[in-house]
């Protein structure tokens, strides 16, 4: 049963919607700056091109135009890292061509910026950028990664490949699967591709940068997910501003899901033109612009094995991808199809043998980075379709076949074949509860009645694991990462015994504002209405790494846990002292310092209070003051996982596929506050069933994005979506970190696509149809043609 | 440049405009009223619907000298006389109807239009209303919840967690 509110446990209603419901929500479009102008961007409208000549004579002569900005002005400041070294599978390093602030010498991709002008007005920007004249010579161009890697077009002259790593996990397991595979009773072959998406946060990017010439300070306004992440890429590698020199806000941001984690030119061209302009200099990317600019999900084509003995036991896994990085390296581009999927491919499974292998590839095309999921639906998408198929293959039951293989609890923690170790789960009792409140039981009497009414019904199941909490410092350092990935939280007492928590996480819809104030109160025993969590501003919050990877409550929250145990030590220490008793003498409980045994007590309040005013203190003893700070890495990944399904209708007339349900069932570890968990799992769905249903992101030959607009892109709406069965019931708490929690920000996103392509396969085979397989979107058209062909 | 005089949320208020101002960039630039966002360029996202005369538009999808003489109302005159939610509101608080916020004032602007025209939809009429608004972090099942909500029917019923 749900709890009291303002405790862990509670579905508190959220306290940030009084803003957003009212029109009061801060994001940074919403910011005026005294005295600001407006940035514009000259994009390339070719996919690869030779910049000849800019000519900006006539734009500077438009009306309110302050300056122009072309690659020249950053020819001499640094590029825009990756943040992640891989190896190729011969030891040599990836290939890292630079990344510019503005396009210098040639354009790679349809968006590309090469000029930025700076005017009065927005208009007045736009207008200017109208008036360059560029002569941009148009190049052959390549988007076919196959192409790309076979003597196509070269996106980087200077690293003479299209390949920007060749990687191999792990490459002492090759040998070995092989022969499995090779000596295997069966082996299933599946080719797919994990169809290329567009974030589209609703929130386009935007930025505003602003300069102090008095004191040689900058301060940023950005969408970003993570402040101190921008701050040290813009100091530390782009642009050489002293870190103590620059201030990284993120407000109210409207969304991300992984497209705001990154650095982009234009924070670094707005911060350079405030200098050179003398004011604060603001650029809001229009839908266009994000379609264009904004890093790119997924896009892997991939041929995975399965190999099986006679009785369905999992043998190996062996993977071939090619994962498209674009035309220029993002921040996360080479860890997403590396560590964050190939570490996932022996999935749910005590399966001995797996090899993945991925060769990145450079293309005439916006950069591809991670998007919710992160890799994690690429590789649960690969290993839960075939085991769909294999399963088929061998005349099984598809849920009988991934209980047989699943690892069960007594086998915890778990080495995998894949390189992880799991920490906790349990499989089982997860598909139990997806087929009790999915009526599995109940399938046989509506498939008869779809069909009565000439519908294929079909069922489709999915198992994943996934591995967030990013991350463990170490092991991420080891694996080639140039970050470290723990958080930060700093907790302020007031003198009135209020509290101001300052985290590295940040909110962008996520409820933190609300969720955090409940861990904190329940530990301290305290009205969850007198904390507030502060967050988005380099100058007011410890460094933390942000929010991504389903990692803000277990790693920050878990920082915030070890920051709050801090206040309780030293405040024991104060209360032993005004208690006149012994610190081991003295309990914590419901808000109170009590000396064990005996009546006597003070408050929480009480102790803050003195803590600020300390008269009659132990100053030798104790500082005054009351606010502590803690870093936490966690010690491992955490490893959420679940069981889904759904059940579709299929008008085998018009290859139009209907959800009828959707049921989810996650092992989140413990849950903070069920309402929030539940919409966090509700929008992975949406993104999910959008990828499975009607997403895609198309590039012609030329490299013109043809997908470019809400008119050519399909965003799910809510039409075509259900409403969803959920639940977290099924609970084995993550064992490292203090409170058992595991992350759901990108579950539903993860376990959604392969459940909803299962059970379309599913439908056709009962109809007779002869499909084993149909690449995302399964739009009528695609489905039509699968079972007409 | 064309002037434009109109009434928003209740104040008569008035500027000087280039004829291609959209209204969106009127009530946003001109009159600070920053509730009413931007989230596309092709009049399909829904994050900038008010009320204009009464009736739900798109605000990018006019121009500030279209409103010349009307009535517009916006998110930020939506909450009741002593500043609480109204119902609508309340009910996307209640059912955690949004999360991230931006999508959210034309949410809200469209399911009272919605509402005035027909007091109790079923599920099939709210997602069809919706079809203008688009959302990206909510999967629109409580936001489809919320609205059932907001008109008095019982969505005890619908799964919630």
């Amino acid at each position: 049963m749900p709890k009291d509110s303002g405790v862990i446990g509670a579905s508190d209603k959220r306290r940030e919607d009084v803003r957003f419901l009212t029109g009061r929500g801060q994001y940074t479009d919403d910011i005026q700056i005294a005295g600001q102008a407006y940035a514009a961007f000259a994009r390339s409208d070719v996919a690869h091109g030779e910049i000849v000549s800019i000519d900006a004579n006539a734009a500077k002569a438009m009306p309110g135009v302050l300056e122009v900005f072309t690659g020249e002005d950053f020819a001499e400041v640094g590029g825009n890292p990756a943040g992640w070294l891989i190896n190729s599978r011969d030891g040599e390093p990836m290939k890292e061509p630079k990344r510019p602030v503005l396009a210098h010498g040639k354009v790679r991709h349809v968006g590309d910026a090469y000029a930025a002008v700076i005017a009065e007005t927005p208009e007045q920007a736009r207008d200017a950028v109208e008036a360059l004249n560029a002569e941009i010579k148009e190049l052959p161009a390549v988007v076919d990664m196959k192409a790309a890697l076979d003597g196509g077009p070269l996106v980087h002259d200077e690293i003479e490949t299209n390949q920007c790593f060749d990687w191999g996990w792990i490459e002492d397991n090759r040998a070995a699967t092989d022969e499995a595979i090779k000596n295997a009773h069966h082996v299933t072959t599946l080719e797919l591709v994990n169809n290329r998406l567009v974030p589209n946060a609703m929130e386009p990017r935007a930025s505003t940068g602003i300069y102090d010439p008095g004191t040689d300070e900058y301060k940023l306004y950005t969408t970003s997910q993570n402040p101190h992440l921008t701050r040290l890429l813009i100091c530390a590698f782009v642009m050489g501003i002293p870190e103590n020199k620059l201030t990284v806000i993120a407000p109210d941001v409207g969304g991300g899901f992984g497209s705001k984690i990154y650095h982009y030119g234009e924070e670094a061209l707005v911060l350079a033109a405030a200098k050179k302009v003398g004011r604060p200099v603001r650029w809001t990317a229009s839908r266009s612009e994000a379609f264009l600019t904004d890093a790119h999900g997924r896009d892997h084509v991939t041929k995975i094995e399965l190999a099986v003995d006679a009785e369905g036991n999992f043998q190996a896994f062996r993977t071939e991808t090619y994962a498209n990085v674009g035309a220029y390296l993002s921040n996360f581009s080479t860890a997403t199809p590396t560590f964050l999927h190939g570490t996932l491919m022996a999935g749910n499974y005590t399966v001995p043998n797996v090899y993945v292998n991925v060769k990145a590839v450079f293309t005439n095309t916006a950069p591809v980075d991670a998007y919710r999921g992160a890799g994690r639906p690429e590789a649960t998408y690969s290993l839960e379709r075939v085991i769909d198929k294999c399963a088929r293959e061998m005349g099984m039951d598809p849920v009988e076949m991934r209980r047989k293989n699943f690892i069960k609890p007594d086998q915890y923690p778990y080495a995998g074949a894949a390189g992880l170790e799991y920490d906790t789960g349990n499989y089982d009792a997860l598909m139990d509860k997806m087929e009790e409140l999915a009526d599995f039981a109940g399938f046989e009497a509506r498939r008869k009645a779809s069909e009565a009414k000439g519908l294929l019904r079909g069922r489709g199941v999915n198992a994943y694991i996934e591995a967030c909490g990013i991350a463990p410092s170490n092991l991420v350092g080891i694996l080639g990462s140039r970050v470290g990935l723990y958080d930060a939280a700093t907790v302020r007492v007031n003198a009135t015994g209020t509290l101001s928590v300052m985290v590295g996480a940040h909110s962008h819809g996520q409820g933190h504002e609300t969720v955090f104030p409940q861990v904190v109160a329940d530990m301290l025993g305290i009205d969850a209405g007198s904390i507030d969590i502060v967050h988005g501003d380099t100058s007011k919050i410890p460094f933390g790494m942000g929010s991504y990877g389903s990692r803000s409550l277990a790693v920050c929250g878990s920082a915030v846990v070890r920051a709050t145990e801090k206040i309780i030590a030293k405040a024991r220490k104060i209360a032993a002292h005004m208690l006149e008793a012994a610190e081991g003498d003295v309990t914590f409980e419901d808000g109170n310092f009590t000396v064990a045994g005996t009546d006597k007590s003070v408050s929480f309040g009480e102790v803050a209070f003195k803590a600020y005013v300390p008269h009659n203190f132990p100053l030798e003893d104790i500082e005054p003051g009351l606010e502590e700070t803690a870093f936490y890495d966690p010690a491992n990944f955490t490893y959420p996982s679940g069981a889904y399904t759904c059940e579709v209708e299929v008008d085998p007339e018009t290859g139009k596929v209907t959800i009828d349900s959707f049921t989810a069932v996650d092992d989140f570890g413990n849950v903070m506050n069920p309402m929030v968990v539940s919409g966090q799992v509700h929008g992975g769905l949406g993104q999910g069933i959008g990828q499975a249903m009607l997403e895609n992101t198309i590039y012609d030959e030329n490299g013109q994005l043809n997908s470019a607009s809400y008119m050519d892109y399909t965003m799910p709406r809510a039409d075509d979506l259900p409403f969803y069965t959920v639940d977290h019931s099924c609970v084995t708490p993550c064992t490292h970190n203090p409170l058992g929690v595991k992350g759901c920000g990108e579950a539903g996103a993860i376990g959604s696509p392969p459940t909803i392509v299962n059970a379309v396969i599913d439908a056709l085979q009962s109809g007779g149809k002869d499909v084993t397989h149909i690449d995302m979107p399964l739009t009528p058209a695609r489905v039509w043609s699968a079972m007409n062909s | 440049m064309p002037q434009v005089k109109m009434t928003v949320n209740g104040k008569s208020v008035g500027g000087e405009v280039e004829g291609r101002t959209l209204l969106v960039d009127f009530l946003r630039g001109d009159l600070r009223l920053t509730g009413t966002h931007v989230g596309c360029d092709t009049s399909q996202c829904g994050a900038c619907v008010v009320h204009v005369n009464g009736k739900a538009v798109k605000a990018c999808t006019m121009f500030a000298v279209e409103a010349d003489g009307a009535d517009v109302g916006t998110i930020e005159g939506q909450a009741n006389a002593d500043g609480s939610l109204n119902v609508i509101q309340q009910a996307f608080q209640d059912h955690h109807g949004l999360q991230c916020g931006f999508c959210t004032p034309g949410m809200v602007m469209s399911a009272a239009a919605l509402l005035k025209d027909n007091p109790k939809p079923s599920e099939a009429e709210v997602r069809a209303y919706l079809e203008g608004n688009i959302c990206r972090c909510t999967g629109y099942h409580n936001i489809v919840k919320a609205i059932m909500a907001a008109s008095g029917q019982d969505v005890s019923a619908i799964a919630a967690e």
